[in-house]
């Protein structure tokens, strides 16, 4: 197989991000690493090695702007793609709403998981899709929860985010009528926010929009453009990763029977269990960067003012740092995986997408009684860097009722 | 060398560890991660198990922790013989025992010394025997402070403006109590930090209500009929009123009970070499006989010339790991302790974290955000490289300049910052290197190297 690999690494990432390799592109990682930072023929850095992104990753010299000539103007970016100090100022404004919002929510997320598998209940055999039975809705119905979207815009906010993720892939990989779509998706997300924001303003209530908005940080509160484009950002982030972390583990789960099995009789091992699923198939499969100023790396100079490419999911498979990466290991111990970032930007919603993952993967593994994939691979989503399976059908002989833990 | 002298096979034999605090402990598990099977013993002189003491100078005193919830949780069953409560007065090295105060003698092939640092006491001559003078190393000496700050002293004395003081001197305000500190140099943690930090941190001291007294060193204490604490005379004249002082001026190392064995110990540590192999008075290595934590002074290949001691959590964990391995493997197998010193402090509402050794340098210069704002990073420098950074409330950055300072960048560094001035403007780093504090007169056992000994008692990553 690996014979049939391409060499250069202009080519190997273009493989990767072929739709055709959607359901396995680590092959292409793999061979990625031999040279852990390099450059594309378009002058883009390619850097693949878990220690090279490590430190970039933490780099002052680093930023988060991806210069992307389509990005929208300064005024109107996420704190996902800028630097401090506003970047800090923005996201000081985020973690204090949002992490006290998500302190003791296990509960609350054991009850909703346990609501999704009770409607499938069933005594006899059957079958359901992971991904729209459980995967999606569970993240979905929490951010829409947190952000105080109402229950009944639920269908519109989650078809919005789906088409939107598409527009973080790789422009040259997007087709005219794509991205002529994903125009379209933008005003409308662009004017569903600004009614929402508009409602909230009338009628506060005690969710994090409103904090947002009415927040009493010393710094100021959110304008109404930053207020839309961090509203934008966490309903993207909260729709389209914590879905594929619990879709991938279920995969995981189901292509490992050992590691099924010792679930079900071992709630605890569900804490490395998801830290081996973020390292060995992350929901983000990619993050952008460029240069500040020259930085020596790995024997190479990347030039100041450089585009560079964070390959978290080749980082996560780096035999320099992983024994035996291409091994699900679901107890492995030091496991310091990139799947959810590193540094200023590291995940601000890792804690509730952990929580998710493991008390999801859990019920799973408790409830579903012989379950076995009806496809191997799943069909995929087009996505290449928020990746993950767009249906996950399964066969059960039974899935049996929750004996409720809390 | 003599049967006796000779260390079993790696694996087996008799290991010894002095010293059960963090370092002992962690190289206790270690020992046994790595494979000793042998018969594995923990001496320490204090009765208690195993505990954090970062907690000490902050939540514990605060009263957001009380010391019985600050047990180091064990990684694994290391099934080792404890002996607890019983100080180590005395090493036989080819006889391979340690001597016990009880008198008993515990037989060892390979030592770990791991004993640590103290407080350094006030002089009984100045007034260090008065009741409310305290020091603060150990969970006794917190809860002492504790039950002595609960009964509301009008004000409270803190010698010294280290990490240490500024923690006990934050805790005190938050506890709304009134606190003056005396600082010998120009400004808190500039031993540690250099006068352009220290000038930060005297605002943040200033804003928080304590009453800072600078260039400034305490005569004596003075005491009512019942020796009881009453006041403090102060180098410039003035009296200052207290009921309770924090004497927080140091730390030497616990090594009075290797006087006589040979080893090169003296109260700023045990000399060893990168692998944690004690060395002898005539600068030998010593079979079998190993240091970590506190106490150890190495040479570290980042920072030549010079023997460092880190009184830092982070140091003691990894000298624990190392000294654990080399303990269990052949000489060829060794590891070089060689990690990148890291700290940090809390104190009143700012987080403070480090990585290097600021106090090499000789220019530092502000890389990101702005001193006055509370939040930046400085950079250090010593001739042209870069060798530390202090992030205040930014600490998630760090790392990224660990990742300079190892492969020796130059300074200043040329970063752009988005965050950072326009032009970076290298300043001196204002060092004074003081020869340690003692009251005046009183020309004690304090004769520390500041180039050679980064003193941050209590201050951990």
């Amino acid at each position: 197989m690996t014979t049939t690999l391409p060499d250069t690494a202009t080519d190997l990432f273009a493989h990767a991000l072929r739709y055709e390799n959607r359901a396995d592109p680590y092959p292409y990682y793999t061979r990625m690493l031999r040279q852990p930072v390099t450059c594309m023929d378009d002058g883009t850095w390619l850097v693949s090695g878990h220690r090279e992104i490590s430190q970039l990753l933490h780099d002052p010299r680093i930023s988060a702007d991806r210069l992307n000539p389509d990005a929208p103007k300064p005024a109107a970016r996420s704190l996902l793609v800028l630097d401090p100090p506003r970047h800090d100022q923005l996201r000081r404004l985020v973690t204090q709403e949002f992490i006290p919002r998500i302190m003791g929510m296990r509960d609350h997320l054991d009850t909703l998981v346990a609501r999704l598998l009770d409607a499938h209940r069933s005594d006899r055999p059957g079958q359901w899709d992971v991904v729209a039975d459980l995967a999606y809705p569970l993240p979905v119905t929490v951010i829409c929860e947190l952000l105080g979207v109402p229950r009944e815009d639920e269908a519109v906010f989650g078809s919005l985010a789906r088409r939107l993720t598409r527009g973080l892939d790789p422009i040259d990989t997007q087709t005219e009528d794509e991205l002529r779509e994903l125009q379209q998706a933008r005003e409308e997300l662009v004017q569903y926010l600004e009614g929402l924001i508009a409602r909230r303003r009338a009628a506060p209530g005690d969710d994090l929009l409103s904090g947002l908005m009415f927040g009493t940080d010393p710094a100021g509160g959110m304008g109404p453009v930053d207020l839309r484009v961090t509203l934008g950002l966490l309903l993207i982030a909260g729709h389209e990763t914590t879905v594929n972390l619990i879709a991938n583990g279920t995969l995981a789960l189901l292509r490992h029977p050992d590691a099924l099995a010792r679930l079900r009789t071992d709630p605890d091992l569900a804490t490395p269990l998801v830290e081996e699923v973020l390292r060995y198939d992350p929901p983000v499969q990619m993050s952008g960067r460029s240069t500040l100023a020259d930085i020596d790396i790995a024997g190479t100079t990347i030039p100041r003012g450089a585009r560079v490419r964070l390959m978290l999911a080749a980082g996560n498979r780096d035999p320099r740092r992983f024994p035996d990466p291409d091994r699900f290991v679901p107890d492995r111990p030091d496991n310091t995986h990139l799947g959810f970032g590193g540094g200023l930007h590291y995940c601000i919603g890792a804690t509730l997408a952990r929580a998710e993952a493991q008390i999801a993967l859990t019920a799973l593994a408790r409830r579903l009684e012989s379950p076995r994939l009806l496809a191997d691979p799943p069909p995929y989503r087009e996505n290449a860097i928020l990746r993950g399976p767009e249906q996950l059908p399964v066969s059960f002989e039974r899935l049996g009722p929750g004996e409720r833990t809390a | 060398m003599t049967a006796a002298g000779a260390p079993g096979p790696a694996g087996a034999g008799r290991i010894v560890v002095v010293g059960a605090s963090l370092a002992g402990l962690r190289a206790a598990e270690a020992l046994r991660d790595e494979g000793f099977t042998g018969e594995l013993s923990l001496i320490g002189d204090e009765p208690h198990e195993p505990y954090d003491r970062p907690p000490l100078s902050k939540a514990v005193l605060s009263g957001r922790l009380t010391t019985d919830r600050i047990t180091l949780p064990r990684v694994r069953n290391i099934d080792a013989r404890w002996l607890l409560g019983t100080a180590a007065t005395g090493l036989d090295i080819p006889g391979r025992q340690v001597v016990l105060a009880d008198g008993r003698r515990v037989d060892f092939d390979r030592l770990l010394i791991a004993t640590g640092t103290r407080a350094r006491p006030w002089p009984a001559a100045a007034g260090g025997g008065l009741a409310g003078v305290h020091t603060l190393r150990g969970r006794d000496d917190a809860d002492r402070l504790r039950a002595a700050l609960a009964t509301g002293p009008r004000r409270v004395l803190v010698i010294g403006g280290g990490f240490t003081g500024g923690e006990v001197a934050s805790g005190c305000r938050e506890l709304g109590l009134e606190v003056t500190v005396v600082q010998r140099g120009a400004a808190p943690l500039a031993s540690a930090l250099g006068g352009v930090l220290g000038r930060a941190a005297a605002d943040w001291h200033r804003a928080a209500g304590v009453d800072l007294r600078l260039n400034t060193t305490v005569r004596a204490l003075d005491g009512d009929a019942h020796g009881r604490l009453r006041r403090a005379r102060l180098s410039d004249g003035t009296v200052v009123d207290a009921e309770v002082a924090v004497v927080a001026t140091g730390a030497p190392a616990n090594t009075e009970w290797l006087t006589g064995s040979g080893l090169a110990a003296d109260h700023r540590g045990v000399a060893c070499d990168s692998s944690c192999r004690a060395l002898g008075t005539d600068g030998a290595t010593v079979e079998g006989v190993f240091v970590a934590g506190d106490i150890a002074r190495w040479p570290h290949p980042l920072f030549p010339g010079q023997l460092l001691r880190l009184d830092h959590w982070d140091n003691a964990v990894a000298q624990a790991r190392t000294a654990a391995h080399n303990m269990a493997h052949a000489r060829l197998d060794h590891r070089v302790h060689q990690p990148l010193p890291a700290f940090w402090s809390n104190q009143f509402g700012v987080n403070l974290k480090s990585v290097g050794l600021p106090h090499l340098a000789d220019q530092v210069a502000v890389t990101q955000g702005a001193l006055d704002e509370r939040r930046f990073v400085a950079a250090y420098g010593l001739r042209g490289r870069l060798v530390a950074a202090v992030a205040v409330d930014s600490p998630r950055v760090l790392d990224g300049y660990a990742a300079l300072i190892e492969a020796r960048a130059p300074f200043p560094p040329v970063l752009n910052a988005p965050d950072g001035p326009a032009q970076l403007q290298p300043v001196d780093a204002e060092f004074t290197r003081p020869t340690g504090y003692a009251p005046d007169g009183a020309h004690d056992h304090d004769t520390r190297t500041p180039a050679a000994a980064v003193s941050t008692p209590m201050a951990h990553p």
